[in-house]
């Protein structure tokens, strides 16, 4: 318990000075985007990783959150702060109501069904004009404020978005290492064992995946309110795959994996963007690399070869 | 203690089990052999809810357990094993036996991530616990190893551990010794033992007929999913109509 209080320290205090060392400027933005991602692939890792459920529409739950947030503070004037539960309650109840039908699916029908489903809510993004605005997008989302305090610049906004993500990254770890993730990890292995041990594996599913889109709502609603704009196309298949591709790569069943992943995939493209038309190719072949080399992601992937370069120089001095 | 009434099971067009009526008694243990495709898994399945019966009743206590799906069983106090045993291959022996206690927990999701006090103390206990049971079955030395890594026969042993820390009314355990060597046979027997005189109620399925006669008090046989003859092992091992059906009829 020591040694994970320790780890976490490791993790939360250096992002907290990190600003200290970008001293402002646009990697500070990329950073707060860093931030969203790691919520959304710890909370998308909760349920692919640990229960081993697959989802391919956590995009629909990242922007309905977006726009349930945007859309009160513009339309209806509500504060911010009351609408991100708000939306959180919304997002969760969908979740939880739909969690049960599309949960009894397996592997790839889950899959299909969570893709229907991540594409139904991009539809509705598009059509709900009045709502949403629509192919055109949503502006003059106000950001977050404290009493007089606005969180209107890319080192506030850094401090809010990363308080936020520290505080899913813990909670996250917790539930992990408790006998709730202990039954989700259980359920993932064998989910008829489980449930001949008690585990009541179709509930614990449904919970997890309403809990995952919950996160999911609350990370879309901070962005909403950090970029103060919305449009459809952020929300759509591709983020889904995307997201997916961050956990995987970071490591499946790994809190601070997923951290790893969402940082890897948010930085990269903008490195690559020196290789001009060429990042795409890079990108890809970057990812096939890696799940070939690196099946369980980077967490384990590292030490791994870090291990094996140690081992290779321990024999070459003995030789 | 568990009363099957007329417990039939088509497949299909197939009948798996015909009006199969028995009563295994509390404190015994209960033991169902036949030849293979006798209908001695799929009764299994049925009495521990993996399947729900054409027709007929199971019940447990004088209570109605038919079609209750396996995890409400469980906290009714019917467990089982599986013939092919079922871990969590990717979690630790210790973790494996932690999962059994679920049911004996309740700190929710909530308590959970937000570390309260009783929560914490719950995995305390739920820690504390598992060991004890590690060590009831003899692979406490174990703890740390992943479940996938275990030879058949610890694997075997581990999932008794993870039954009996649900504290079971009653333990079902499919081919309990398939895949075991002699002397792992005999240290499951004395296991078996100790499980009934802790007063657990024990059924199984088993085709090691020197396990089943040694360590049963009553024997149901089944044959072509219906029951042929029930009693003591010596009853069975006298009853023409078994070695028939075993070893075919004699000129």
């Amino acid at each position: 318990m020591k040694r994970e209080l320790m780890k976490f320290l490791l993790f939360a205090i250096p992002m907290l000075l990190l600003p200290l060392a970008l001293q402002g400027g646009y990697m500070l933005n990329v950073m707060v985007f860093v931030g969203i991602n790691t919520m959304l692939a710890v909370a998308l890792n909760l349920l692919l990783g640990y229960a081993g459920q697959i989802s391919l529409g956590h995009a629909g739950f990242f922007g309905l959150g977006a726009y349930i947030s945007g859309a009160l503070t513009t339309i209806s004037g509500l504060n911010p702060w009351l609408a991100m539960p708000l939306a959180a309650l919304v997002v969760g109840l969908l979740a939880f109501g739909i969690g049960f039908p599309i949960l009894k699916l397996k592997g790839h029908y889950l899959a299909m069904a969570t893709l229907g489903l991540g594409i139904i809510i991009y539809i509705a993004f598009n059509e709900t004009v009045t709502l949403t605005g629509g192919p055109s997008g949503l502006s003059g989302i106000p950001n977050l404020s404290l009493g007089g305090f606005v969180f209107d610049s890319d080192l506030k906004n850094y401090y809010l978005i990363w308080f936020f993500t520290l505080l899913v990254v813990l909670f996250s770890l917790n539930l992990a290492g408790s006998r709730i993730g202990r039954a989700l990890r259980a359920v993932h292995d064998s989910e008829v064992a489980a449930r001949v041990v008690g585990v009541n594996a179709r509930l614990l599913k449904v919970q997890i995946f309403t809990l995952s889109a919950v996160i999911c709502s609350l990370a879309g609603s901070l962005y909403a309110h950090t970029m103060t704009f919305l449009a459809p196309a952020s929300f759509g298949f591709h983020f889904s795959v995307e997201l997916l591709t961050m956990v995987v790569i970071g490591g499946l069943g790994s809190v601070y994996g997923s951290f790893l992943g969402a940082a890897l995939l948010t930085l990269l493209p903008e490195f690559l963007r020196a290789a001009h038309d060429y990042d795409i190719v890079i990108y890809g072949i970057l990812l096939i690399v890696m799940v070939m080399f690196m099946p369980g992601g980077l967490v384990r992937g590292v030490p791994e070869i870090y291990r094996k370069l140690a081992s290779r120089r321990g024999n070459a001095a003995d030789a | 203690m568990l009363e099957l009434q007329g417990v039939t099971q088509i497949f299909g067009g197939v009948t798996a089990l015909e009006d199969v009526c028995f009563t295994a008694s509390a404190g015994d243990i209960t033991g169902v052999i036949g030849p293979n495709g006798a209908g001695k898994t799929t009764l299994f399945n049925i009495v521990t809810g993996i399947y729900s019966q054409t027709s007929g009743r199971v019940l447990f206590e004088g209570r109605d357990v038919s079609g209750l799906p396996p995890e409400k069983l469980a906290t009714v106090g019917i467990v089982r094993t599986f013939q092919n045993i079922e871990l969590f291959a990717n979690m630790t022996v210790l973790e494996n036996v932690m999962v059994g206690l679920h049911t004996r927990s309740r700190s929710g999701l909530l308590a959970c991530s937000l570390r309260m006090p009783w929560a914490m103390r719950e995995e305390r206990q739920i820690r504390g616990e598992a060991v004890k049971w590690l060590e009831f079955a003899g692979i406490a030395e174990l703890a740390d190893v992943e479940a996938g890594n275990l030879p058949f026969g610890k694997g075997r042993l581990l999932e008794i551990a993870r039954a009996m820390a649900l504290q079971p009314r009653i333990l079902l355990m499919d081919e309990p010794a398939a895949g075991l060597n002699s002397r792992e046979t005999m240290g499951l027997a004395a296991l078996i033992r100790q499980i009934r005189d802790m007063g657990v109620t024990v059924m199984l399925v088993e085709h090691d007929m020197e396990l089943v006669m040694d360590i049963c008090d009553r024997i149901v046989v089944l044959n072509l999913g219906r029951k042929l003859a029930e009693g003591t092992p010596r009853q069975i091992q006298d009853n023409p109509d078994v070695v028939a059906a075993y070893l075919g009829v004699d000129e």
